[in-house]
């Protein structure tokens, strides 16, 4: 039966895309990053207009002006990043825009008319109960956790009536845990009759929770299935066109070296607060891969703030900087707790920050300027002062060729670059003083699978080169598959290591959520 | 001494009406998500335009409209640089702040024949009372609207998350318009009671650094029309101080020179903004063209 | 591809051009609403601009210090930050060279000039070292600062000069005379127009502060802080103190107009000497797109304004020199609305390229 059906023709990113989805079931959309996933789902709730080919809702063609309109035809979208403002209530984010009041009211405008909130409030509570998506309503949104968060945007579909749900790599930011109670819910709604669409690229989700999925690839649509009985390289393989590894073959064991960080009774947090690091401990060898896996947020970035810039909150060098830390770190042997940025960088390590396009490039600027980034230090690069423009021109053109960067246009602006061209650029700039330490963060997001392939070998060949590496990363799959050791960060503190090879995906993922040793 | 701190209180008042004022105006603009450093050149329009209209017609409150009104047209120049074409929001408000700057004088010579200040207003045409009327009830009004009405709470987000809003279906341009032309509105109002409240015409730069300190204010008061209010009263009490003394002596150093005592509110400001800058959180998309 | 960036590198030529043909135009409009021709104003302006000699001179004599004061809004821009305050920076820079000029009579020449000028460029880098402390380390807002600090430094000034180094043979708001060893000598092609070596020296500065930011290290860490302070600061640049640098060299290069006005013209600190250079800077800069050398040209297109809108008083019934102002205004107005222009362009390029066509905007 067609409960739902959408076909786009030749349109703009989108060349061919047909998705058909049956009411009352969980469909999964997936493609790589650049497939077109996004944007024909934003021409789905509103945002962009399909420039031919159709919207089917229950059999009949829409067409809207705006995600107001897709909402009052019964559709809406929860984005990645949530559309909440943080200091506001829960309440408030939800009733935005529809904001219910007293009749007593009506010969002011319309906006000028002041909230009844406690009718809201009780249609929300009566929601809660029968979708059993228990929210609190009345603290600020951004004092709840991001599970919490996520029923809030559903809440808000709810609340306008919403038949026909699209979510947005909902459980991107979710524990494995909470990803259970996610899809718990999801099965709930479901059995209420709502239709779900999730776009996801995680397909190990796909393959447990969907029944039917569309592969995207490069703006068309190249299969629809029910997922019964598919298999994720199956699906990687629709996704990509060709056969994917997916699992890197493991490295032999490592040959150990000296010590190339260390961290020891790291605490660091701010007075009256909750502690971001807590007596944290950790050695990095050379030769030797230490993995730090753990959902967003407990304190990965805090501890990458901290490394690159361990002067600023070891020793309170400015007024008013209000987070410090305590604790010994060494990098390369050396103690940096006195170092500023500058100085720890000039020791020679390699750092691929966590957001490349805020932290690693000057997105406006030519490749050849980016090149420049952090290594302006080097004496082969300048010298009195000035650039040596023919050295950097030279060391980013052999730079482009053994990473397989594309556009190999040194002026071509950073900007134009794929995700995956951008991050090998990034990787080739910080490999190019052979440093003895490498830490890199995220180093696989939002990048295409033919380049992670590339970028884990490279990392592999660098530890086979005796350089110590820090990953962090909060895809577990790359943790498991390149780190020797696996730290597992929650709430600012290592609750637990294993070896490689030591523990599955579920048992630690229990750590990852907070579980402890005992609850086996 | 109970007469002296009357005395204070009362310029105190006074001299906080055009803060207030301006502050209220860059309040909303603020919030709705467009930084208002422009705030100076609508006083300085609304004080030349109410000096204009009131010296015409005899009428204050014609002047007081006539302030506002200018103060409005300036932010919709503002508003035309920053929405639709989606200036730096920094560059075009200097840009304003020089027009404005620039046009009193111009009109001034063709209207009076004058390049300093224009003719003086009679006592029996000015104001006596109302703006600071004006001034104080501003904040409680825009406390009742920002909290408790349905455009307060879309103006909040436009500034704080302008996509959930637009995500809502509400037109974010539309309400940083409403809230860009209010604050010309009340940064003009502001401006009048300088020319046709605390003096009797308009003088050259009048404003002399007001639209920033109402600025630094809006700053200390968190962006909250109450703490706003508080924030304007202690600014003005620097003020009203200030005036009182001049021509101190400090016994052993001599007078102090009148220049230092002049600067103290500047200074004032500048402290303001030294200390407690990183405390108060600013609207999140301040500044953010949509 | 290729096509494409060539167009782009017309229309960013044309840019500038075109913003200040319509601040200038707009700006002469408003002259009709006084009753005067517009073409009438503006033939009074080139005339007054470039008519003589001496005219020209007089422009290459507003010329200097705009070129300086563009500079110091310049720098700070590359970095990221709107200096507003090169008004209050010069003052203390002036204040500065005539005290040395007063105080230190004995040195000899070439010394006294090196003296004067280091003398004038420490205290306006003095003076932006304020706001920038303030800015990188506090984080107040830079425009605000730096606006206070010119009331300041207005105040601070007027005092000093009236009880530190009063004038001893005249009853102007003035400084007393420089030795006259420190005085420059005019440039006699000019007449009588204070053209002195103040002004090669403020385009030397403009070529220095152009190598800086296209060779240097120094000048990449500013660009690059200017450019994302977030990724500046993960490759190890402390980002605060290339904030700090920019406001503290911006105010030393505003303080050098010190050299070319007590130097060069008065041979003394006249109280307000300056007709706002440090705020005609701004669309200075901005015209010029913060680029050094093209700001050579665009402060000569300023000098040439200042000096043609001289004559406006005397010429026209109603149009004073305030006109300049006017349209200075309109020219930041212009230019910083260029930038919608620029996205408004892309937009109409996007469509036809077919990229996903917004539903509403």
């Amino acid at each position: 039966m067609r409960g739902v059906a959408k076909a786009f023709g030749a349109c703009v990113a989108n060349r061919d895309v047909t998705i058909r989805v049956e009411r009352g079931t969980v469909h999964a959309v997936v493609g790589e990053n650049g497939a077109g996933k996004s944007t024909c789902m934003k021409m789905l709730y509103g945002l962009y207009r399909p420039d031919c080919g159709e919207i089917l809702i229950h059999g009949k063609a829409r067409a809207w002006r705006s995600p107001r309109d897709a909402i009052a035809a019964g559709l809406g979208m929860v984005h990645q990043h949530f559309m909440l403002a943080g200091p506001y209530t829960g309440l408030d984010n939800i009733i935005l825009g529809d904001e219910p009041s007293q009749g007593f009211w009506r010969w002011l405008p319309a906006a000028w008319r002041p909230i009844d909130r406690s009718q809201a409030r009780r249609r929300l509570q009566e929601l809660m109960a029968a979708y059993h998506l228990q929210v609190d309503l009345d603290v600020p949104v951004e004092t709840l956790p991001v599970g919490v968060q996520q029923r809030l945007e559903i809440l808000k579909l709810l609340y306008r009536g919403v038949d026909i749900l699209i979510l947005d790599e909902p459980t991107a930011v979710l524990t494995p845990q909470e990803v259970d109670e996610f899809f718990t819910n999801l099965c709930r709604l479901k059995d209420q009759g709502k239709t779900i669409i999730v776009i996801t690229h995680k397909l190990g989700e796909v393959l447990r929770y969907a029944d039917d999925v569309t592969v995207l690839r490069r703006g068309a649509t190249v299969a629809e299935r029910p997922v019964a009985g598919m298999t994720a390289p199956e699906l990687a393989e629709l996704m990509v066109g060709r056969v994917v590894h997916l699992q890197v073959a493991p490295p032999p064991s490592p040959k150990l070296g000296a010590e190339q960080l260390r961290l020891a009774k790291v605490t660091m947090g701010q007075r009256g607060e909750k502690p971001k690091l807590a007596d944290l401990s950790l050695v990095v060898r050379s030769g030797e891969i230490v993995g730090i896996a753990g959902i967003e947020g407990n304190g990965q970035s805090d501890l990458l703030r901290l490394l690159l810039d361990p002067g600023r909150y070891l020793h309170r060098a400015s007024l008013g900087q209000r987070i410090t830390a305590k604790g010994e770190i060494n990098v390369l042997g050396r103690d940096v707790s006195s170092f500023r940025a500058k100085a720890l960088r000039a020791l020679g390590l390699g750092v691929v920050p966590e957001d490349r396009c805020q932290q690693g490039l000057l997105l406006s600027q030519s490749l050849w300027t980016n090149f420049l980034l952090g290594v302006q230090r080097m004496p082969r690069f300048g010298r009195f002062g000035f650039i040596r423009r023919r050295q950097v021109t030279s060391a980013l053109a052999a730079a482009i060729k053994a990473f397989d960067v594309r556009p190999a246009d040194q002026q071509q602006i950073a900007s134009g670059l794929s995700g995956g061209n951008q991050q090998k650029l990034i990787i080739a700039r910080e490999f190019i003083g052979d440093p003895r330490l490498f830490i890199c963060a995220q180093p696989t997001r939002g990048v295409d699978v033919g380049s992670i392939e590339f970028i884990h070998q490279r990392i592999l060949d660098a530890r086979a080169g005796g350089t110590a590496v820090l990953l962090i990363s909060s895809a577990l799959e790359e943790v498991m598959a390149l780190a020797d050791r696996i730290l597992v960060f929650y709430d600012g503190k290592i609750v637990q290591e294993f070896r490689r090879g030591e523990a599955d995906e579920a048992k630690i993922g229990h750590f990852m959520g907070g579980g402890s040793r005992g609850d086996d | 001494m109970g007469e002296h701190l009357l005395d204070l209180a009362a310029a105190t008042l006074r001299l906080a009406t055009p803060l207030l004022l301006a502050a209220m105006g860059g309040l909303l603009s603020e919030r709705s998500g467009i930084i208002n450093l422009a705030l100076e050149g609508k006083m300085l329009v609304g004080a030349f335009a109410a000096a204009v209209v009131t010296l015409a017609t005899g009428s204050p409150w014609l002047g007081l409209a006539g302030g506002s009104l200018a103060g409005i047209l300036l932010a919709a120049l503002y508003g035309v640089a920053v929405l639709p074409l989606k200036a730096n929001q920094i560059v075009a408000a200097t840009g304003i702040n020089m027009l404005a700057a620039g046009i009193p004088p111009f009109v001034a010579k063709i209207l009076y024949d004058v390049t300093g200040s224009t003719p003086s207003i009679e006592l029996a045409h000015r104001f006596v009372v109302f703006p600071m009327g004006l001034a104080l009830v501003a904040p409680v009004a825009l406390w009742w609207v920002l909290g408790k009405t349905r455009a307060g709470l879309r103006l909040n987000f436009a500034g704080e998350h302008p996509e959930a809003l637009a995500a809502a279906g509400v037109s974010v341009a539309r309400v940083r318009w409403t809230a860009l032309l209010a604050a010309g509105a009340l940064a003009g109002s502001g401006g009048a009671s300088l020319s046709i409240f605390l003096s009797s015409a308009y003088s050259r730069n009048m404003s002399s650094g007001r639209g920033f300190m109402a600025l630094a204010a809006l700053i200390l008061g968190k962006w909250r029309p109450l703490p706003t209010l508080f924030a304007c009263l202690f600014f003005a009490v620097a003020d009203a101080v200030q005036i009182r003394l001049q021509g101190l002596e400090i016994a052993g150093l001599g007078k102090v020179p009148v220049q230092f005592i002049q600067i103290l509110p500047y200074v004032l400001t500048i402290i303001v903004l030294a200390g407690f800058v990183g405390k108060s959180r600013a609207p999140k998309a301040l500044g953010e063209p949509l | 591809m290729i096509k494409s960036r060539s167009k782009d590198a017309i229309w960013r030529a044309l840019r500038p051009v075109i913003a200040a043909s319509v601040g200038l135009l707009v700006g002469v409009a408003f002259t009709a609403m006084a009753g005067e021709q517009p073409w009438n104003v503006l033939r009074v302006i080139l005339k007054g601009a470039f008519g003589s000699t001496y005219d020209l001179g007089l422009t290459l004599f507003y010329t200097t210090p705009i070129i300086l004061t563009g500079l110091a809004v310049a720098l700070p821009i590359k970095a990221g930050l709107f200096n507003i305050g090169a008004e209050g920076q010069l003052n203390m820079g002036a204040l500065a060279v005539a005290a040395v000029g007063i105080l230190c009579p004995q040195v000899p020449q070439p010394w006294n000039i090196l003296l004067a000028g280091t003398a004038g460029f420490a205290a306006g880098a003095f003076w932006g070292s304020i706001p920038g402390w303030l800015k990188a380390y506090r984080g107040s807002h830079e425009v605000i600062t730096t606006i206070m600090l010119n009331f300041i430094a207005a105040g601070l000034t007027g005092w000093a000069v009236l009880a530190l180094l009063p004038s001893l043979d005249s009853q102007n708001p003035e400084s007393a005379r420089i030795a006259p060893s420190y005085l420059l000598q005019h440039f006699s092609w000019f007449g009588d127009a204070p053209v002195t070596w103040a002004l090669p020296m403020a385009v030397a500065a403009a070529i220095v502060v152009w190598v800086l930011f296209r060779f240097t290290i120094p000048g990449f860490k500013l660009t690059a802080t200017g450019l994302s302070p977030e990724a500046a600061q993960v490759s190890g640049i402390s980002v605060r103190f290339q904030q700090w640098l920019a406001l503290t060299l911006g105010g030393g290069l505003a303080g050098l107009v010190g050299v070319a006005e007590v130097m060069g013209n008065s041979g003394r600190f006249r109280i307000g000497f300056s007709p706002d250079y440090g705020f005609i800077g701004i669309p200075v800069a901005l015209l010029a797109r913060a680029h050094p050398l093209g700001l050579v040209f665009s402060a000569l297109l300023f000098g040439a304004l200042q000096k043609g809108t001289a004559e406006l008083d005397l010429e026209t019934t109603y149009v004073t020199r305030d006109l300049a102002a006017m349209i200075q205004a309109m020219v930041v107005l212009a230019v910083s609305a260029e930038g919608g222009l620029t996205l408004w362009r892309r937009h109409r390029l996007a469509a036809k390229s077919m990229q996903p066509t917004r539903v509403k905007d």
